[in-house]
């Protein structure tokens, strides 16, 4: 097979129709007696990027796993072109040209490029694998979406964007129609995403239909045509983004006006209030470089930045969780070393992770046990807290905080995300801490939950913790600080009271500055 | 068409790249610089060290090994491991000697040994991949059979006096002082068949991709079902072959062999450069590993010092391999 | 929490219960218990004292899967403490003191906690994955165990040596003592402190449960070091059984029959939570199989192939798959009652 012959094949330039490349009516999912997707209806038009927006639980990542062909639908009919077809497998999905790249890229990190493209249709020559074709084939492709590395280097030597490229290109490589992207720009930085609109631009601009499913509305509103909307399993209609006005968007997404902004605290940027917590020319790896920070005594310090600003390393080395490769930590102004968690804790500084599942809740202990395990942890291994004692414990904090779970012996894990994050934070509460350092706290939880969880960061801040938090939503953080630094590429940028900030000036400030990008 | 900005960092100068592309192949050039560190120490204290005769040697006592750390190498760039090599080595000895003490030819009994060992192999396999248990109980169960089942063809050795087996290994081929006997020439050959097909066909590539991550594999229609069974086979089949090539070593069956040889198998392939965690790994590195382990347990006896040491000098070199692996992983990921 | 245990330990207690039914039946003798000069004699009693070097390798194995490790040590460094123990007592003028005695089981057992400690560390301070870690002292433990005999199998005669593994107290043989002595202490030391939370919480979510606070690297530790100094226990209770140190035999794949008995009990080889009653009745099916096997005639070494059969038997049994296949029948059951089809 000729080089230009492979270029060629996943050129694809459809006749302008109106018939939907890909079209679903009726979609309905049932999990047991919960009804996940209720009647959905779905137009995709080749050429387009086409989004879905909904809360979490609104049935999106139902309807994506019904046209990847990762669950079946217990009614309603999907069609390609007008044809009915059916999706039994994941298989079955790609051999359609429908393709799908994950927020965690399902790759192979351990083989090399060019086989993470290739392979499954690799090029055989005498019975074997023709290493040579395969590469070229891998370049080729690279070379459509304009990326140029070394087809044979290991995936995993490269960044995140990268290869969430490289997975694009295994996509294209098959005689693609659709393309999904599940939370595509998560983990990139700026430069990255425009990198990646770029290239989804070239794959409309050929004819291929983009399913683009993101959190960020304003990636939503620059690079989608079209949006459509589900809650609660539900369809609630299907709109042109240019017709869509985003407070209306977010009306339909919740059912209800948004929530009013908290009324922000003033607060005095040369704080008379003692610092409880400073860090001083902290340093670690290439993501930390040279921060200074102050904590002060009932405030909550919002951090913004974009992914790999910096954030979560400076909150692990304000907590002692990670070490820093250079400089000090200051707890009431005085020189400390915090190797660890545990001495964190002892000092009353905690550290909620933003890795819920891995580093947050154990999920097949109880919740109570979940609960009481950083008290549990500090008493020491002697001294056990008595059943009864654990159990008032729990039960005070499920009230405090509004815990939904049927008992204190459910087991974490069963938990809903919200539900989980709050029991998280009621063991570090647990604590009497001084310092709360929490990192994306909100991250994939219900609005209602979200908003609960700021109240009752202002409620702690307003009774003299110190609380630090971190989120990429631009809004929460304006929402629920009295100061906001910013974090740039490991760098403190800028330290505002929330008051004076509006959030074009923090988008400004959280992004590159101009220089032509 | 534009470049990017990611792109311009991602190409380096030559020498990097041709780096960057080998970096799995790093941990079996320290295991080369061992054997070479070894050979020439052992030279440098014995002087009779490096010659013919005892490197020919070393391939002739160890050949039983190479095969069985082909097959391991398999199963554990799977991510998977296979604990019974050495009974299933055992059971097919005992019963290729059986087989052949009862009068049948041994063209047709070195094809049911290798057929023993690969069902058993495909029993743990299934095990593992049908019913969701884990690759150490599952080689574990299958350890027991084999060890039982050896004992059950024969409480004590049945020697062995079929003339093609006794050649595998008394047939010598000499070129200048180096001798090569055809147990050694099959030895070889698996070796070289392992490599190949790790290499060049999707089977072997998927066969890394597991070891990788399963789900993506499976994702990306790579047929991982098949691999994983077909991967504790061959390791199963190579215990059988390794149980034609000891027999026609020891010239009998003896229900008690292999015992711990799972072991020196795991020991010479994770020497070898293959990481336990699956993914990656090399045939030839495994080789070294099996080089190191028998010029290890020539320089004991060379010393005449007692056999033990041999599992002992092993087990400290694992231990400083894997401590370096370690520490190298833990400065890469802090990064 | 117990009603989850609870739920687990029934299908131990019936693969125990059905076992010794079907022994029972085919020899009525198993159950009996005769009496001669105040001691017990008996098929269940044999059970009780041969159990004990198992019961205490088992118990320490439990502690060590509870916290997502294992260790393959266990065989070696029984042959390790038998070799150090008969050594000291070999070497003595006084095979009989009881002096001579503690120092000699002291010292076997010192020796075994040190090489737990080592395992420990490498485990939970260099964090090296436990199979190879515990592998190498389970090629070196008995190459060890070699050196310190010379090379041979040293026997001795000492009466009160003999007493740990042959001898009777109370009626009863006192190796069953031991091994009950040793199933409560670990069991206090696990549920009266916090440590088996903790060694839960450790084996469940590692990080999350450093995050937390949890002392993660001083439990893993621990584990280790508890497994080696039982499993110093279990070796000076084996060569008492037989009067010698035998480097190779000491202890043969009884690592792989106390991984069975966990897991025979209800713990996750995965880590997290773990059962002490659970592991107490795994080994004592276990021990009772290997009775059965003997009483059939088996010859010894074949009966490794029915314990293969036996470690198939509960994997199917615990596998997700037979699981679900059993909770689609049921649901399918009781769906009848609801009109809509269930997924």
């Amino acid at each position: 097979m000729s080089l230009a012959a492979v270029v060629e094949q996943n050129v694809t330039m459809p006749e302008p129709s109106t018939t939907p490349v890909l079209e679903v009516s009726g979609a309905t999912v049932r999990f047991g007696r919960e009804v996940a997707l209720d009647s959905v209806d779905l137009r995709i038009f080749a050429g387009e990027v086409h989004s879905i927006m909904g809360e979490n639980g609104a049935g999106k990542s139902t309807l994506i796993k019904a046209l990847t062909g990762a669950i079946a639908l217990d009614a309603g009919v999907i069609r390609m072109d007008g044809e009915v077809v059916r999706i039994p497998s994941p298989l079955d999905a790609q051999r359609l040209g429908i393709g799908a790249v994950y927020q965690e890229i399902d790759l192979l990190p351990n083989l090399s490029v060019a086989e993470n493209i290739v392979l499954g249709r690799e090029p055989r020559r005498r019975g074997g694998i023709d290493w040579p074709a395969m590469r070229r084939i891998a370049s080729a492709l690279l070379a459509e979406l304009g990326v140029t590395i070394d087809p044979a280097s290991p995936l995993g030597s490269h960044s995140l964007a990268v290869q969430q490229l490289v997975a694009i290109a295994r996509a294209i490589s098959a005689d693609l129609r659709v393309l999904v992207l599940d939370e595509p720009t998560s983990s990139l930085d700026a430069d990255e995403v425009a990198e990646l609109f770029r290239v989804i631009r070239d794959l409309t601009d050929r004819g291929v239909a983009v399913l683009f499913i993101s959190h960020f509305l304003d990636q939503v509103y620059e690079i989608g045509d079209r949006i459509t909307v589900l809650r609660g399993g539900a369809l609630v209609g299907e709109y042109r983004t240019t017709e869509l006005l985003r407070i209306e968007l977010v009306q339909k997404m919740l059912g209800r006006a948004p929530v009013a902004r908290m009324a922000r605290r003033s607060a005095d940027p040369d704080s008379t209030a003692p610092v409880a917590l400073e860090g001083r020319g902290l340093r670690r790896g290439e993501r930390l470089r040279d921060v200074d920070i102050r904590v002060h005594e009932a405030e909550v310090v919002g951090v913004a930045g974009l992914l790999g600003s910096g954030r979560t390393e400076l909150a692990r080395a304000l907590a002692g969780v990670d070490t820093t490769d250079s400089g000090t930590l200051l707890v009431d102004g005085r020189p400390t070393t915090i190797r660890g968690p545990r001495r964190g804790i002892a000092l009353g500084i905690v550290y909620s992770s933003e890795d819920r599942r891995a580093e947050g809740i154990i999920g097949e202990l109880t919740v109570r046990e979940n609960i009481a395990l950083a008290i549990q942890a500090q008493r020491g291994v002697l001294h056990l807290m008595s059943r009864a004692r654990q159990t008032e414990l729990a039960a005070s904090w499920i009230e405090a905080l509004g815990i939904r779970t049927p008992s204190p012996e459910a087991l974490a894990g069963t938990l809903s995300g919200g539900n989980q994050q709050k029991v998280m934070l009621a063991r570090l509460l647990a604590l009497a801490p001084r310092v709360l350092l929490l990192d994306e706290p909100t991250r994939g939880i219900d609005v209602g939950a979200k908003v609960e969880v700021q109240n009752l960061v202002g409620e702690l801040a307003a009774n003299g913790m110190s609380v630090v938090f971190i989120s990429a939503e631009l809004e929460e953080v304006l929402r629920v600080s009295t100061r906001i630094v910013v974090l740039r590429d490991g760098l403190l940028v800028a330290s505002l009271p929330a008051e004076a900030t509006s959030s074009e000036s923090l988008l400004a400030l959280v992004t590159q500055p101009d220089d032509g990008a | 068409m534009s470049g990017t900005t990611t792109a311009v960092r991602d190409i380096g100068t030559g020498m990097r790249r041709f780096v960057g592309r080998r970096v799995s192949w790093i941990p079996v050039f320290a295991a080369l610089g061992i054997l070479l560190v070894l050979m020439l120490a052992g030279q440098a204290y014995f002087g009779t060290f490096i010659t013919p005769r005892v490197l020919s040697s070393l391939l002739l006592d160890n050949a039983y090994l190479l095969i069985l750390a082909v097959g391991m190498t398999f199963v554990i760039i799977t991510g998977g491991i296979d604990l019974s090599v050495g009974a299933v080595l055992a059971f097919t000895a005992m019963l290729g000697a059986r087989l052949l003490s009862e009068g049948l030819p041994a063209v047709l009994v070195i094809p049911v040994m290798l057929l023993g060992g690969s069902l058993i192999g495909l029993l743990i396999g299934v095990l593992i991949q049908f019913f969701d248990v884990q690759p150490f109980i599952a080689s574990l169960a299958g350890l027991f059979a084999a060890r039982g089942l050896a004992f059950l063809v024969s409480l004590s050795s049945i020697k062995v006096e079929d003339p093609l087996i006794l050649w595998l290994q008394t047939k010598l081929f000499y070129l200048d002082g180096w001798f090569l006997s055809p147990t050694g020439i099959i030895a070889l050959l698996v070796v070289a068949a392992g490599a190949l097909v790790l290499h060049f066909t999707r089977f072997g590539r998927t066969i890394y991709a597991i070891g990788g991550n399963e789900q993506s594999a499976r994702l990306m229609g790579l047929p991982v079902v098949r691999t994983k069974l077909l991967a504790y086979v061959i390791s199963g089949a190579c215990a059988g072959l390794a149980g034609v090539v000891f027999t026609a070593y020891q010239g009998a069956g003896y229900p008690l062999n292999g015992v711990g040889t799972e072991l020196d198998t795991i020991a010479a392939v994770v020497i070898g450069g293959t990481l336990l965690t699956g993914g990656s790994g090399y045939v030839l590195g495994s080789m070294i590993g099996v080089f190191v382990y028998g010029m290890i347990k020539t320089a004991i006896s060379f010393l005449g010092a007692e056999q033990s040491w041999t599992r002992i000098t092993i087990g400290a070199l694992l231990l400083v391999f894997v401590v370096v692996q370690r520490v190298i992983v833990s400065r890469s990921n802090r990064r | 929490m117990t009603r989850i245990f609870k739920h687990r330990l029934v299908l131990p207690i019936a693969a125990l219960v059905a076992l010794v039914l079907v022994n029972t039946i085919s020899r009525p003798s198993f159950v009996s218990i005769t009496i001669r000069d105040g001691q017990l004699y008996g098929s269940v009693i044999d059970i009780l004292r041969n159990s004990a070097p198992l019961m205490l390798v088992a118990l320490g194995m439990t502690i060590v899967i509870a916290t997502r490790g294992i260790d393959l040590s266990v065989g070696a460094l029984m042959a390790v403490s038998g070799a150090v123990a008969l050594t000291i007592i070999d070497g003595s003028g006084s095979p009989d003191s009881p002096v001579t005695l503690t120092i000699a089981i002291i010292a076997g057992v010192a020796v075994t906690l040190v090489f737990g400690i080592w395992n420990g560390f490498l485990v939970a301070v260099l964090g090296i994955q436990p199979i190879i870690a515990t592998l190498v002292l389970m090629l070196a433990g008995r190459g060890i165990a070699l050196l310190i005999t010379g090379g041979f199998i040293t026997t001795v005669t000492s009466t009160p040596y003999k007493f740990m593994s042959q001898g009777y107290l109370l009626g009863l043989p006192f190796a069953f003592y031991v091994s009950a002595v040793a199933i409560l202490l670990v069991a206090v030391i696990e549920r009266r402190t916090a440590l088996g939370v903790l060694t839960e919480s450790v084996g469940i979510n590692p990080e999350a449960s450093r995050l937390a606070g949890v002392r993660s690297r001083g439990i893993v530790w621990g584990a280790y070091a508890a497994s080696g100094l039982l499993a110093g226990f279990a070796g000076i209770l084996y060569s008492s059984n037989i009067m010698a140190a035998d480097a190779n035999a000491a202890g043969q794949y009884i690592e792989l029959d106390a991984i069975l008995a966990v897991v025979l009990g209800g713990t996750s080889l995965m880590g997290g939570k773990f059962s002490i009653a659970g592991t107490v009745i795994g080994v004592f099916t276990i021990q009772t199989l290997k009775s059965t096997i003997t009483f059939l005639g088996v010859p010894p070494a074949v009966s490794p192939l029915f314990m293969a059969l036996v470690v198939v038997l509960v994997v199917l049994v615990q596998s997700r798959r037979v699981r679900t296949g059993l909770a689609r029948l049921s649901a399918a059951v009781s769906s009848r009652k609801n009109p809509e089809v269930a997924r």
